[in-house]
């Protein structure tokens, strides 16, 4: 068996395991920098918009061209420093299209093109074309946005709890800031392909994170009635339990778009699939990584405030001092499972006023369940 | 060995090879399907196939020159931009180029003579009084000289023509309106009389009240009817062009013979934008072809209502009002009381021709009139060079991602696999039967998206597999794992597809253009990820489980309950709550 299949077996037993909860505020911090980051590049970087969403200028070329389409993308990109879209028309005449020129800055390409094409300048027709991808598709776009995040968080409210919810929203807003952000600091231009690798990326935040989700309240239902682990620690172990196969999903997930990135946009050098592929390679990382670093810690986090969760936490350190003689049975990463419970033992005033100690605290043998 | 029979999930388990034999069975007619409708691949976007490009110039009414301006510009590029792509799915492009044009382009195998009628077309669609009306012909009577007046409401001057009252019973052959706006207080007007007489004031209603503004005008507009001869295709075009909607008009229009009729309209009282939907039906009841119904909003109803209920109460023929598009009348009904609800328009109308109208007409009226300038081909976007780059850098990541489960999950790598594979298949030919059926086509992005779709689909029985080895860890054999794991896993893959699912419909929704087509293929991997998982991996592995190699645990099946390093019996339970068994779907 491969390592991580006795990896996997490992984890399932508790045999070994990572404190993710334990350990959140490190990842808190990671991820706040880099979204930081992300923002700041934003910020000073901008975002260059293509042509779709700004329009630009068109130069029309004389009938049969001998250029080849992709000589006279390199040409046109090169004298216009930005991305262009070129077309061979029915005629053979060329359609070139390059973003955010206005008609000064056009004049100068079409003598640099002229020049390049081998053609008078005077045959090269310049005009500017407005934006595909108008304000009323983006203002719908918005919407529909915004209809789908309120649906979604209401949804995730009922079928989880409103905790969850918010963890899940703070997971996507953190893979939307960190995919743009990267997005602005590469400076590709933003396409169509862009917006639609983003909500992509949207929709697989959202579903990696709801398939963790779905394992921790799994293993929550029936936390109340036993007193050996508090949320936080079966947090983890959920976090744990489905390591391998959040392991496993985004590699096969991420395998075809590295493919893409690097053999396609990197070695075959094509241009256009680059931004697509690069988003959602950036997207997809930083949504596998949210899932678990991030939304569930911060579900724990959040959980722990709860007055219920108190009360259980106080009662399994009780349980655990008060068993303190008797064997125990590893929990779940144990490494550091203690930790999460000790920031906030001094809060412990059970029954038995006893410093908790992370090795001890068996329940089953002392009875007082409830 | 334990039979796998237990409890709720009996039923479902008990026959895998049905539901093997029903994705064979789709499969097998999905691909009869696709070579029956001769589209045997997905229809590809302007992007990796290049298309037609059209364009249109602006071309500015007398005295209107202002028209053309950016606002206006922009308005008719979203509206042609909804015409052409509905759905969102068909990956048609529109932009403004330079001060006058628009260009629309469209991706290869489009039907492009429909794309072309479909941006054309102006749709402005006006609901006008008649005042008089008579077939095509020049006026025999040029004396005649209704005035389309109306001070404030009140029909004022009553002239007689040609055709004399006397004759209204006349069943002459241009009578019958050739289409007729009827709700169910509209009747057909079997055989008006083909003859005017009095004008009707056209009343209070908005704008009503300016043409009477000036007399010269309505004499001129008088002359302009008395001349008009609507058999004249030159005349037919050029009649009450440039009309302002609040001024009366003159028009033609054909009747159901095929016979041309000439209009004398008042000023219009509901136009297009009261119009908030359009649809083509087939009149199943009266089986007389294909129809199209509109909708009106709150407002338009409210116009609707009172001039229906104005003309109740005139005299033929101006108790009809002529629905005019483009300057034609397409269907003039008469009316016998107020109604406020629907109309609809009958007519000669093909399937086709009925759904072109009821699309204009949803979307609203350009607010420009466009002449085609040019119709040419165009090349990819995407070079050639690009697209091979990309489909060879994808099966480089497919054969790693293939290569990754082999590794991982040895033997039952082969169940992932032919998932894989059938939801290919399966994408593949339901993407390639939509081209033909809703105008679907495939863009670089969406070829992105099925590729990320493959991680969710994978995922699915990620979790699933993931579940069955927790299970023989935990000591049971192959098959009571099997159906003991599928219930959890289901739940997850349920749940955590609806939120993809929820985000497809929402945007399908809401949304127009790109960002529609992205929630069309995103709800339908969402779906076929559901279906490939309920009804071939499920019962495929349980039909796996059976055989020896993967139930005795066999060293390559994946499976070895030895390396999953299974607990020999149950020792212990370590889930704190109450574990697995009870999960519902």
């Amino acid at each position: 068996m491969s390592k991580l299949g006795t990896l996997g077996a490992r984890l399932h037993h508790g045999e070994v395991g990572y404190d993710f909860v334990k350990n959140r505020k490190i990842w808190y911090g990671i991820s706040i920098l880099i979204t930081i980051t992300a923002i700041v590049g934003l910020a000073v970087r901008g975002l260059h918009m293509g042509i779709e969403f700004q329009g630009g200028a068109v130069f029309s070329t004389p009938k049969n061209m001998s250029v080849s389409v992709a000589q006279a993308e390199e040409y046109a990109e090169e004298a216009s420093g930005h991305d262009a879209i070129v077309q061979k028309l029915g005629d053979g005449s060329l359609r070139i299209q390059v973003a955010g020129i206005d008609t000064k800055a056009s004049d100068t390409i079409k003598e640099q093109l002229s020049e390049d094409l081998k053609v008078e300048s005077e045959q090269i027709n310049a005009e500017l074309v407005g934006p595909s991808w108008g304000e009323q598709i983006a203002n719908k776009a918005w919407q529909g946005l915004g209809i789908f995040l309120v649906l979604v968080v209401i949804y995730l409210a009922i079928a989880f709890e409103w905790r969850m919810a918010f963890a899940a929203f703070v997971a996507l807003i953190h893979d939307i800031t960190i995919t743009v952000g990267v997005y602005a600091l590469v400076g590709f231009e933003v396409t169509p392909g862009t917006v639609i690798g983003l909500l992509t990326i949207l929709g697989y935040s959202l579903y990696d994170t709801v398939v963790v989700f779905d394992s921790l309240k799994e293993q929550t239902k029936d936390i109340t009635k036993q007193t050996r682990w508090t949320y936080s620690e079966i947090a983890n172990r959920s976090i744990n339990s489905t390591l391998v196969r959040s392991i496993n999903t985004t590699v096969v997930a991420l395998l075809p778009v590295a493919g893409l990135l690097f053999i396609g946009g990197g070695v075959l050098g094509a241009g256009m699939l680059n931004d697509i592929s690069l988003s959602l390679f950036v997207g997809l990382a930083a949504g596998a990584y949210s899932s678990i670093f991030i939304a569930t810690p911060l579900v724990a986090d959040l959980k722990e405030r709860d007055p219920a969760m108190k009360a259980l936490k106080k009662r399994v350190l009780a349980k655990r001092a008060q068993g303190k003689s008797a064997p125990e049975p590893e929990p779940v990463g144990s490494g550091g499972l203690g930790g999460g419970t000790q920031d906030a033992a001094p809060a412990v005033v059970g029954p038995r006023n006893q410093p908790a100690s992370r090795s001890r605290g068996r329940g089953r043998p002392s009875g007082k369940r409830r | 060995m334990a039979a796998p029979k237990k409890g709720r999930n009996a039923g479902a388990q008990s026959k895998p090879w049905r539901s093997l034999a029903l994705i064979l069975i789709a499969i097998v007619g999905l691909t009869a399907g696709m070579f029956a409708s001769g589209q045997t691949t997905p229809r590809l976007g302007i992007d990796l196939a290049g298309g037609t490009s059209i364009t249109l110039r602006a071309e500015p009414e007398a005295g209107q020159e202002s028209a053309i301006n950016k606002t206006n510009m922009d308005t008719a590029v979203s509206i042609m931009e909804r015409r052409v792509n509905g759905l969102g799915v068909s990956e048609a492009e529109v932009q403004t180029q330079g001060d006058r044009n628009i260009i629309v382009n469209i991706p290869k195998g489009t039907n492009s003579k429909q794309a072309r009628e479909q941006v054309g077309t102006t749709a402005k669609l006006y609901f006008r009084p008649v005042i008089a009306r008579e077939a095509g012909g020049a006026a025999p009577t040029p004396e005649a000289s209704s005035s389309p007046s109306a001070g404030s409401g009140k029909a004022e001057d009553t002239k007689e023509k040609d055709g004399k009252k006397d004759e209204s019973s006349s069943p002459s052959p241009s009578a019958t309106s050739q289409g007729r706006a009827v709700t169910d207080g509209l009747k057909a007007d079997a055989s008006p009389s083909p003859k005017a007489s009095e004008s009707k004031g056209s009343g209070d209603g908005d704008g009503g009240g300016k043409g009477d503004a000036s007399d010269p005008q309505n004499s001129k507009l008088q002359a302009e009817y008395a001349a008009l001869d609507c058999t004249k295709p030159d005349q037919r075009t050029t009649a009450g062009k440039g009309a302002k909607p609040d001024e009366a008009t003159v028009a033609c229009g054909q009747d159901s013979q095929g016979q041309w009729q000439k209009y004398l309209l008042g000023p219009a009282e509901v136009d297009g934008t009261d119009v908030d939907d359009a649809q083509a039906v087939y009149d199943t009841q009266a089986g007389t072809g294909w129809k199209v119904t509109l909708g009106f909003t709150d407002k338009g109803s409210k116009k609707f209502a009172s001039i229906t209920g104005k003309l109740a109460q005139q005299q033929s023929p101006q108790n009809e009002f002529a629905i005019v598009l483009d300057g034609n009348v397409v269907s003039n009904p008469y009316v016998t009381q107020s109604l406020s609800s629907n109309a609809e328009i009958s007519g000669n109308f093909t399937q086709e021709s009925a759904k072109n109208l009821a699309n204009v007409l949803s979307y609203g009226a350009l607010p420009l009139t466009f002449k085609e300038d040019s119709v040419t081909t165009v090349t990819a976007a995407l070079g050639g060079e690009q697209l091979r780059a990309g489909l060879i850098a994808g099966a480089i990541g497919l054969a790693l991602v293939v290569a990754y489960l082999l590794i991982y999950y040895r033997g039952l790598s082969f169940i992932a696999i032919a998932s894989l594979l059938v939801s290919a298949a399966l994408t593949y030919l339901i993407m390639s039967l939509l081209g033909p059926a809703i105008g679907f086509a495939l863009n670089l992005p969406a070829v992105c998206g099925a590729i990320v779709a493959i991680g969710i689909t994978a995922d699915s029985f990620i979790v699933y597999f993931e579940r069955v080895r927790d299970e023989i860890r935990e000591g049971r054999s192959l098959r009571p794992s099997v159906e003991r794991a599928w219930p959890r896993a289901r739940r997850t893959i349920l749940v955590s597809d609806f939120v993809s699912f929820l985000a497809a419909a929402v945007l399908f929704a809401v949304t127009v253009g790109k960002v529609q087509g992205f929630a069309f293929t995103l709800g339908l991997t969402t779906l076929l990820d559901v279906v490939v998982v309920f009804l071939f991996t499920k019962p495929l592995l349980t039909l796996m489980a059976r055989r020896k190699f993967f139930a005795s645990g066999h060293k390559w099946s994946g499976l070895d309950p030895k390396a999953l390093g299974a607990k020999p019996p149950l020792r212990r339970t370590r889930r704190p709550a109450g574990p697995v068994e009870t999960k519902e779907a």
